[in-house]
């Protein structure tokens, strides 16, 4: 079956693993201390890196066409801008990993990942969100194809599948069937609505001819 | 093949119109439709941190170092977390899906368990002070899953069946089946996270949730709160998929709202992907033994299906498919029954048609089996041991279209063309083969209410706190609604997913259409007998409503399925299911479908692909055929991803899911899903209910993953008896 674009790697949400677990399992299987010890480094490193400081930079950016100047956490991410302090709740977390394309925006006319993307490194940039997409009243052509085609279910992944699926037909990516599964497939479906989402690609790319 | 129907197909007989979805245009648009889209004053971001042992207790917590960083608000552990009430598991009566209260001591019972919440200014922050926490535990060796030392083993009599004589006629059958099955330990995925926010206004609480009963976490959340449910609120106007993990409340809803109650400021959670893994339920794995004795013109004389099911040690849950598998075929000697075995895991719950998806690959993949065995065709096997009563009962089916849609699907997809020889069809490096298999699902109903309201500009709101997972469902009330009324759908606005509005019925079981559809039907007709059974026109409406010395027209209805008993009412509005129901046989109410599938499998690598499926279904009524062939197709493709990706590993030595992430928990992607063709097959049941309709949500997905297999037989001659179907098995 098709890779899918697992486009990051992920991180467990485990706390690091205490000492006197690892003395139980003691010898019984190397291979399980080595996961426990990874997890521990793993995390450590993150704390570490992150250690008593809960910097802040100014940063000023647009996004759908507004500017926005923020003091941002340097930790915090765009998609956590956009769901929280930015009011703009229609980009969606599906993991939070870099892994289901729920967030997915545009950053300077490209599909990003917003939960792989720090406010901190915006300066300058033009984001899109699916709430910025359509034209007043008059929606995107993709999103009329989404209606008409009913690519959706229960709409969660809707935002990114929309977002990346404009950015698909502008990369010149959408030429066949084929292809437009091949570059959609970085966005999951659990509703599976895949072969009306390709079909709503297909009518989009036609519509802007 | 024919022509994939497109998206939106023309409605065939008995159904109708295939309007596009009622929240189109806010779905598209990215308006704020889910629970944790919701704005909240001022709120507050609790994270889990979940425990790395699935059995032994906690020995201490040192939570200084993350309390003390900016920014974090507290840290709660079983040292201080805010008390609560016990809740009952589901099935014992109760309320929750998980008996186990987390947060209540030291012990631990599963992997994954809360063993501490960080409550903090924002996400970044309790993340961070999460890392901090320093947790020593002491640990047992936990049992895992089937043949893991420790685990115990518990008969139970659901699914148990015992027909004529089953021994007698296997023993002296001329052709007679032996095999095993497993499917695995899978998890639903919605890509909805899990999340919960609380906000209390004084003693009235505020919840927004995704979830699939409302009215349930409504009345659980009050209970495990101490508080009276009339002062608690759920607001979920739209679930981003859920499959069945929103089914039944879990112990997080309580804990996040006690929380909030001791911090005096609304708190949000939202459970991590991995979290989701074990604070949520999931699709146990399974285990089965068939065995098939059959005459050698075809007919079967003697069926044994023998399940075995994981649960955990707090709860026994089970779905105990074999009631359906007996069902299927005409067969005079069957035995069937089912086994637990109880291990240290969070415990399972409903996933997509729970007990089918199982059971029937394994009745599905015997049946090709067999099928062979006898050398007869497995479209002609099944029509040959075809029924229109229940073998176990003799009650007939309400209607059973099951050949008509084996015929209809054979035919769009060119069943004849399959040269029943193994690995006697192939193109380039390509193995091709076809495969078939049944799909079946009970209809099944529960209560319900509703509220019409109607004005003398001709406009009706429809109010009932039924749910849309992404079903329809909100569309497909618009349209019961229009028809009752007689008036344009687009004048009816439709209100769900909200406890101030009247109880509608758990959104599981693919019941929402038939329960709630006939509780709106039921409060049509009585706006319809006010104006002596017949709405007026639009341009008469507002005469007609002045002759009635009224400007608004309000109904309420309650509905159940026939045999409820009279509690049925009562026990909605306490978010409990049952209400007791009537003794008498009732017939049996299943919808059909016969599903076939062409795999390729590449004859050095073994990599396994599906350039097109084909499902035929027949469900009564069908309302909307635009949503319907969405959830066929969503269904199919579910059967794909079970068929040949979907699996949670299991760490045998330590009772925890390995892949718990949706990059290495394999679901359907795009590039996976082929052509689809569904197929819906007219059928008329006037038995079921007054609307005749069964219910879609989770037929199609029954049944993909046997047709897959057998498929992948048909190209290799390779029998793989355990899903899901891998390259590697092939090799
Ligand atoms: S939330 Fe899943 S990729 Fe960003
Ligand atoms: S529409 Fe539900 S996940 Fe795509």
């Amino acid at each position: 079956m098709a890779a899918k674009c697992a486009q990051g790697y992920f991180m467990s949400s485990r706390p690091a693993m205490p000492v006197s677990r690892r003395s139980f399992i003691g010898g019984s299987a190397a291979a399980i201390s080595a996961a426990g010890s990874v997890g521990a480094g793993k995390a450590k490193a993150q704390s570490s890196a992150s250690a008593d400081r809960a910097k802040k930079r100014t940063v000023s950016f647009t996004v759908n066409g507004d500017r926005r100047e923020m003091e941002a956490d340097t930790r915090l991410t765009l998609l956590d801008a956009l769901r929280g302090p930015l009011g703009l709740p229609g980009s969606k977390k599906g993991c939070d990993h870099g892994q289901c394309g729920a967030c997915t925006v545009h950053v300077d006319g490209q599909r990003m990942l917003s939960c792989f993307t720090l406010v901190a490194g915006l300066e300058g940039k033009e984001v899109t969100t699916i709430e910025g997409l359509a034209n007043g009243d008059e929606l995107h052509p993709l999103q009329q194809a989404f209606i008409d085609n009913d690519a959706f279910q229960c709409g969660y992944c809707t935002p990114g599948q929309i977002m990346s699926g404009v950015a698909c037909i502008a990369e010149g990516h959408a030429r066949t069937p084929a292809e437009i599964r091949e570059y959609m497939s970085g966005n999951i479906c659990r509703c599976a609505a895949y072969p009306n989402i390709v079909a709503a690609v297909e009518q989009a790319r036609d519509a802007e001819g | 093949m024919a022509d994939p129907t497109p998206p939106v197909p023309e409605p065939g007989t008995n159904m109708g119109k295939a309007l596009p979805r009622y929240e189109a245009r806010a779905k598209v648009t990215g308006a704020p439709l889910y629970a944790d889209d919701m704005p909240l004053p001022n709120p507050a971001t609790a994270l889990f941190v979940t425990s790395g042992i699935a059995k032994g207790s906690i020995t201490s917590i040192d939570t200084s170092e993350a309390a003390g960083l900016p920014g974090v608000l507290k840290v709660y552990t079983h040292e201080n977390a805010p008390s609560r009430q016990d809740l009952r598991h589901f099935m014992k009566g109760g309320y929750v899906a998980d008996s186990v209260m987390p947060l209540a001591g030291p012990n631990i019972v599963n992997d994954g368990e809360i063993v501490a919440v960080v409550v903090a200014e924002d996400l970044a922050t309790a993340r961070d002070a999460a890392h901090r926490l320093k947790i020593s535990y002491q640990a047992e060796q936990p049992a895992t899953t089937f043949g893991s030392a420790g685990a115990e083993e518990k008969q139970i009599t659901a699914g148990k069946h015992d027909v004529g004589d089953f021994d007698a006629a296997y023993g002296s059958a001329p052709v007679t089946l032996d095999v095993e099955y497993e499917t695995p330990t899978m998890h639903h995925n919605p890509m909805e996270l899990f999340s919960t926010a609380a906000a209390w206004d004084g003693d009235n609480l505020v919840i927004h949730e995704p979830s699939q009963f409302v009215w349930q976490l409504k009345n659980g959340a009050a209970e495990t709160l101490g508080v009276d449910a009339a002062k608690v609120e759920v607001k979920n106007p739209f679930v981003g998929g859920a499959f069945g993990s929103k089914g039944i409340m879990t112990q997080r809803t309580g804990l996040i709202a006690a929380i909030a109650r001791d911090l005096r400021r609304p708190v949000k959670n939202v459970v991590m992907r991995d979290q989701g893994y074990t604070l949520a339920t999931y699709r146990a794995e399974t285990r089965h033994r068939i065995r098939m004795g059959a005459e050698s013109n075809g007919k079967l004389v003697a069926l044994s299906h023998e399940g075995s099911e994981v649960t955990s040690r707090q709860d026994d849950y089970f779905v105990a498919g074999t009631t359906a598998t007996a069902e299927m075929y005409a067969c005079p000697n069957i035995r069937t029954g089912v086994s637990l075995v109880k291990a240290d895991r969070n415990t399972p719950g409903f996933m997509r048609s729970p007990p089918e998806t199982p059971y029937m690959y394994a009745l599905e993949s015997a049946m090709d089996e067999m099928a062979e065995k006898l050398g007869i065709d497995p479209v002609e096997f099944r029509r040959i041991n075809d029924t229109q009563t229940s073998p176990t009962t003799g009650a007939p089916y309400t209607s059973r279209s099951l050949m008509e849609c084996y015929d209809e699907a054979a035919s769009s997809f060119g069943w004849s063309k399959r040269n029943p020889q193994p690995m006697s069809m192939a193109q380039d490096d390509w193995l091709i083969g076809y495969g078939c298999a049944t799909a079946c699902y009970p209809t099944n109903m529960m209560p319900a209410t509703a509220r019409i309201v109607l004005t003398p500009e001709g406009r009706a709101e429809v109010l009932i706190a039924a749910h849309d997972v992404g079903t329809g469902a909100y569309t497909v009330m618009q349209q019961i609604a229009a028809d009752e009324l007689g008036i344009d759908p687009a004048a009816i606005t439709v209100r769900m997913g909200d406890t101030t509005l009247p109880p509608g019925p758990v959104s599981g079981g693919s019941m929402t259409t038939a329960s709630a559809g006939s509780a709106v039907k039921a409060a049509c007709e009585k706006v319809r007998q006010r104006f002596g059974g017949t709405v007026p026109a639009v341009d008469d409406m507002s005469a007609a409503f002045r002759k009635l010395g009224s400007n608004r027209i309000e109904e309420y209805a309650e509905w159940a399925p026939p045999g409820s008993g009279e509690d049925a009412i009562k026990a909605l509005y306490k978010g409990k299911f049952g209400g007791g129901g009537g003794d008498e046989p009732k017939p049996l109410m299943y919808a059909f479908g016969a599903e076939f599938v062409e795999v390729r499998v590449h004859r050095l690598t073994r990599e396994i692909r599906v350039p097109r499926m084909t499902g035929a279904f027949a469900a009564g009524r069908i309302v909307n055929p635009r949503t319907a062939r969405s959830q066929y197709l969503g269904g199919m493709i579910w059967g794909l991803g079970q068929a040949l990706l979907e699996k949670t590993e299991l760490d045998l030595l330590r009772a925890r899911y390995i892949n718990d992430n949706i990059a290495e928990y394999l679901v359907a992607v795009n590039a996976d899903v082929p052509e689809v063709d569904i197929i819906m097959v007219p059928e008329v049941d006037n038995q079921v209910n007054s609307l005749g309709v069964k219910g879609i949500g989770e037929v199609s997905n029954v049944g993909t993953a046997a047709a897959i297999a057998n498929a992948v037989y048909h190209a290799t001659g390779r029998r793989i008896r355990e899903l899901p179907v891998t390259m590697d098995k092939l090799l």
